[in-house]
């Protein structure tokens, strides 16, 4: 019972509650929506323990949809999409219970599309049909484009167009390929399905078209994750939306982008991304990603924007571990997926908060702070840490395995993504000192309240968890390995049988 | 009594830990509870120390092979195995010892100098962080392990120079030391990189059995890793060319200076060195780089101590230049020797350090009384001080004898064993004559720089101000007795290690030799006969006496003029007094140009103006400027919509036709 419908209860329950919030009267809708975001994640918390890491994909319901057209509803989790759906369920009731202060205005709304989110990121993470998948990520798209262009900043049109329009760009170019690609596997084997199964099993005879479908795919995913030079939307939509658009921006919808190469675009097309020259790019690119994106975060005089920057240096090292192919590098890219939602996450909420105290991201807004509101001074200290990669924090285990793993595919390119930890500290330290520490000099940071005991009931989650995966990592790594051998084979022995049928 | 079992070993580091954690709690909570703190913080410092040296006991009394205790399984992935892992063997014995010994006696001291500070609690909790990191560092029994505790001692390091953290200048020595650790780190993590992708184990135990081997001896791999590794070194214990955050450290506590910037972390590197004693043993140039680079900068920072008056900041330069001594040691194969000068500069530096912190805080107060601005730290604005402060004084004389070489206490014994290490090195490999002179040249300097701070600081007469010294005068017996027990060490530490030569049974060599046994078969020492080791000891007492003599006739206390009405530095002692103008050299070259190229080009060029204006707004352009196209052709008139069809048949009817 639970095995078969808990996929498919997280993705509805979410848009039920979010027509319940509709209806409720505004002043329930944030207790609604946290309660609604608690039972999601309790209805979650069983995956963790009913896994089994060797079983492949499981939890799966396949019912047909649109049968003429070979669409069905196929949801399912492995290793890899597991720790995401937590992730999702995870950061939803504290981005919900972030958002208590931030969100003034037609809370009601708010609220809703937040839910409505939910389920739409649920889906992406389980969909098996690349139909299904398709719907669902629009489905994200639009809730997203509200928060920002709605309850965002004073730039919020600039930045929720833009966003709508570069990640819709890409989300179209996928769509026409997934419909070719259904065509001609269609043609060839007889069997017309959008089944992620069927599609990945007959991948050879694409000839150069192969290229041309992994391009697209390939664009719509390097858009969200997001990579040089792609990610200029990113530093905009952060600034401009409210803190728990931010959270959800950065904790989640980015690693669609990331899963979306591990989930399609690589196996579907292993012999076009194992392409000699598009290797060089994608190493080229996360690792311009990685030391460019840290040098320009380091410049910036904008929290956020400095965090959103810093971004793109962690997802290059998630694209440097996908793409090295190693069982390390794989495991090291997932558990950095896993590991930059938690700390971005909680980076962003902090500077939320900050905001919330003196209706400025600025750093040099602030200074010396530290005295007047230790708890905050304490928290976003760790915080910033584990970002930097700290050992014995989360930062670290991902960023070592990551290296450890591309150091045997790709030396040179370890060697610079290694920089990357001397760049944190560059751009990071510097931030924290401007903000907590140096003269108490502003009048206005006086009198800053410290953390409110709603606050700290979203951030100690996220520092337990920061603790914990940087001691004890090894219940995620053991459930996330057998599924990134899975993957590593399927490439590999897909990239060999692509080879022989062209 | 029944033995304790040696797997408690975790016991040791986890007793920092609960004290970090309830010190931790109670700087948020309750940062008033002084008591409450200094029982917590002091108690596990002491309580951590009997736990190590009941290990230890028991160690040495059962075992020879390094014991490993796995607690957990920390990062497992495939091939690769990183289990949480302690390890006990003789030389991370000696370190536990020495960390949590001159720890404990640090914190007593502080309960004392930190008394009246508002960040007591935040202070010791951090002190125990430290020390729970440092024991990581040194009880690791793998890279990654260790590396938790390397980046964690410079965390701690970090948040306490940044300690009185509203001064800028404070954070910002504190960032700097973050930052240029993390360069270090850098290598570190590499090193790691290389031994995985060859060895495909990161466990000490593996790595070392595997290593003779798995590397080409003298080969481009195994220099790689050393030099990466000994990069790490550079960092965390100031090298040339990493060194130039812990001049700046002093900006910390006191106390600090004297617990992590002199007697524990930034000797890890010299402990990582010996620790991988195997394989600097296989790669002559990476033993010659540590050896080469140790020796350069024990000269180097040497000249600078000369020049400095922040009485910290001698102390400062002299803790990069002798632990440049012990790198020329651990770089020519002499494990033993490094260490040893590890352990008696742990003991008579922390006498300098704790030492001076009682200047300071007498100073400080005296100043405090009078509401004088006037610099506590300004060797110019003491003198005189002997009377005031006559314990320190004489605690300080015997300290500073030591680390100038000076028979029979401790430094002699250890500096002696190196310089003679090297020259024996020399007969072999000609490069150690440079190295083993540069040292001999160190000594003079540090015999002449130590007895100018003792001259300026003590002797001489007053210059403090009329009304200030009144208020001069020795700290609490909870400040004074801790330099007692190091002054103690200081005179007597070198029976730790007396050589053969004086009729001693080098009892540290001997206890290290099953940890550098291994290198020493790999690349054996070089033996000299005894009378040349005896021409080598009456060479370097004669550098020394001459060093302390040539001070005390060229330099004249009396001379000396408050800072604050002193003239400006010229000629060459400015150079000197400049730093040979190396941070300004590295500001220059590195910092800025980074910030600009980041700043003018990547951000507010290749970003803003390239990829978003030109690329991404650009295509918005193009975009609207067709649509406009498009909707100009819509104008309605039928005339026109005839003509574009009559034009698109014939295009078309030529096209089928051809």
């Amino acid at each position: 019972m639970y095995r078969q419908w808990v996929l498919t209860a997280l993705i509805a329950w979410p848009l039920i509650a979010g027509a319940g919030v509709l209806l409720a009267p505004t002043r329930w809708a944030k207790h609604l929506a946290f309660v609604a975001s608690l039972i999601e994640f309790g209805l979650s918390v069983p995956l963790w323990w009913m896994f089994v890491p060797e079983g492949g994909v499981q939890f799966m319901l396949d019912a047909p949809w649109i049968q003429n057209w070979g669409i069905h509803y196929t949801v399912g989790v492995d290793g890899i999409s597991l720790f995401m759906v937590l992730l999702t369920t995870f950061l939803v009731p504290l981005s919900v219970l972030g958002s208590y202060n931030y969100i003034t205005t037609r809370e009601r709304g708010f609220y809703s599309l937040l839910l409505v989110l939910t389920s739409g990121m649920i889906g992406v993470f389980v969909s098996l049909d690349l139909f299904l998948f398709y719907v669902m990520w629009e489905l994200m798209l639009i809730p997203m484009y509200f928060i920002i262009g709605v309850w965002g900043g004073e730039r919020r049109l600039y930045a929720a167009i833009k966003f709508f329009i570069y990640t819709f760009f890409g989300s179209l170019l996928m769509l026409a390929a997934i419909l070719v690609l259904v065509h001609v596997v269609g043609q060839r084997t007889g069997v017309y399905s959008f089944a992620y199964s069927h599609l990945v099993s007959h991948i050879g005879g694409l000839g150069s078209l192969a290229f041309w479908l992994f391009g697209a795919f390939a664009l719509a995913f390097a858009i969200k994750v997001p990579m040089f030079p792609f990610h200029t939307w990113l530093p905009d939509a952060h600034v401009e939306a409210p803190t728990a658009g931010s959270v959800i921006l950065a904790g989640i919808l980015l690693k669609m982008g990331t899963y979306g190469f591990l989930r399609f675009a690589v196996p579907l097309f292993p012999a076009v991304a194992l392409h000699p020259a598009v290797q060089q790019i994608v190493v080229l690119l996360a690792l311009i990603g990685i030391v460019y994106g840290g040098l320009v975060a380091m410049v910036q005089p904008d929290f956020k924007k400095l965090i959103a920057y810093s971004s793109v240096a962690h997802l290059g090292f998630v694209m440097l571990g996908i793409w090295a192919l190693t069982l390390q590098s794989v495991q090291g890219a997932l558990m950095v997926m896993i590991n930059h939602g938690i700390s971005t996450g909680a980076l962003f909420f902090l500077v939320g908060m900050l905001y919330e105290r003196r209706h400025s991201r600025l750093i040099d807004a602030f200074g010396g702070i530290a005295r007047v509101v230790p708890m905050f001074a304490a928290v976003l200290t760790i915080v910033s840490l584990s970002s930097i990669g700290l050992p014995a924090t989360n930062g670290f285990v991902g960023e070592f395995l990551v290296l450890l793993g591309v150091f045997r595919s790709y030396p040179l390119a370890a060697l610079i993504a290694a920089t990357g930890v001397i760049i944190a500290a560059m751009y990071l330290l510097p931030a924290l000192q401007r903000v907590i520490y140096n003269p108490l000099d502003k009048p206005a940071n006086e009198k800053l309240p410290d953390l409110s005991l709603r606050e700290i009931a979203v951030l100690v989650p996220l520092i337990a968890c920061i603790l914990w995966i940087g001691v004890y990592p090894q219940p995620i790594l053991r459930r996330i390995e057998p599924a990134s051998r899975q993957f590593i084979q399927t490439v590999r022995l897909n990239a060999a049988a692509f080879a022989a049928t062209r | 009594m029944p033995a304790v079992p040696l797997s408690l070993i975790w016991v040791v580091p986890a007793l920092p830990l609960l004290g970090f954690l309830v010190n931790g709690t109670l700087a948020l909570a309750r940062p008033g509870a002084k008591r409450a703190v200094s029982i917590v913080g002091v108690g596990t410092l002491v309580l951590a120390f009997a736990a190590a040296a009941l290990a230890v006991v028991e160690f040495g009394a059962h075992a020879t092979a390094p014991l490993v205790f796995r607690y957990w399984d920390w990062i497992p992935a495939a091939e690769l195995q990183v289990p949480f892992a302690l390890q006990l063997d003789q030389l991370s014995a000696v370190m536990i010892l020495i960390v949590t010994g001159v720890g404990a006696l640090i914190h007593v001291f502080s309960v004392g100098y930190m008394h009246d500070d508002a960040g007591y609690a935040r202070f010791f909790a951090y002190l125990n962080l430290f020390v729970f990191f440092m024991l990581t560092l040194v009880l690791g029994a793998s890279f990654p392990v260790m590396f938790v505790g390397w980046e964690g001692v410079g965390l701690c390091s970090y948040l306490l120079i940044g300690f009185w953290f509203n001064e800028k200048i404070n954070a910002d020595a504190g960032k700097k030391a973050f930052i240029v650790n993390r360069i270090g780190d850098f290598g570190f993590l590499i090193a790691m990189l290389l031994i995985f992708w060859r060895v495909g184990s990161l466990d000490f135990a593996a790595v070392f059995a595997r290593a003779p081997a798995a590397f080409a001896p003298a080969g481009a791999l195994i220099t790689a890793i050393t030099l990466f590794l000994f990069l790490g070194c550079t960092g965390k214990s100031a090298q040339i060319p990493l060194y130039t955050w812990l001049p700046d450290a002093m900006q910390g506590p006191t106390p600090v200076s004297a617990l992590i910037h002199a007697a524990t972390m930034v000797t890890a590197g010299v402990y990582l060195v010996a620790r991988c004693g195997v394989l600097f043993a296989l790669s002559p140039i990476g033993s010659a780089t540590v050896a080469g680079v140790g020796a350069l900068t024990a000269l180097f920072a040497a000249t600078i101590a000369l020049k400095q008056w922040d009485i910290k900041r001698v102390l400062a330069y002299s803790t990069v230049s002798q632990l440049g001594y012990m790198f020329v040691g651990v770089g020519t194969g002499a494990y033993a020797a490094g260490i040893f000068h590890l352990a008696t500069h742990a003991f008579f530096k922390a006498l300098l350090f704790l030492g001076s912190g009682s200047v300071i805080h007498a100073m400080h107060r005296a100043y405090h009384a009078t509401h004088s601005h006037d610099d506590a730290q300004d060797m110019r604005n003491m003198g005189g001080l002997a009377r005031y402060l006559p314990w320190t004084w004489g605690l300080m004389w015997i300290a500073t004898l030591a680390i100038a070489g000076i028979p029979p206490f401790a430094g002699f014994f250890s500096k002696d064993e190196i310089l003679g290490a090297a020259f024996a090195e020399a007969t072999v490999r000609p490069a150690w004559y440079v190295f083993w002179a540069l040292g001999l040249g160190a000594a003079l300097l540090t015999a002449f720089y130590m007895t100018r701070l003792m001259l300026y600081t003590f002797h001489g007469p007053n210059r403090t101000g009329d009304r200030e010294r009144e208020h001069l005068h020795e700290a609490p017996w909870s400040m004074t007795g801790p330099l007692v027990v190091l002054g103690a060490l200081t005179v007597a530490g070198g029976v730790l290690n007396v050589p053969p030569l004086f009729g001693g049974g080098a009892l540290l060599e001997r206890w290290l030799e099953p940890v550098t046994g291994v290198a020493s078969r790999l690349s054996p020492l070089v033996e000299v006969p005894h009378a040349t080791e005896w021409a080598l000891v009456v060479g370097a007492v004669l550098v020394a006496v001459l060093g302390i003599a040539g001070a005390l006739r060229l330099l004249r206390p009396e001379t000396l003029v408050p800072a604050r009405l002193a003239p400006p530095e010229s000629g060459f002692g400015r150079i000197l007094w400049k730093k040979w103008y190396v941070d300004e050299l590295y500001d220059a070259v590195f910092v800025r140009p980074i910030v600009w190229l980041s700043r003018e080009v990547l951000w507010k060029i290749v970003d803003v103006r390239i990829v978003d204006g030109l690329l991404v707004d650009g295509t918005a352009v193009v975009t609207r400027a067709l649509g406009w196209i498009g909707s100009r052709l819509q104008t309605g008139e039928v005339g026109v919509y005839v003509v574009g069809f009559v034009v698109g048949v014939l295009v078309v009817l030529v096209a089928a036709l051809r």
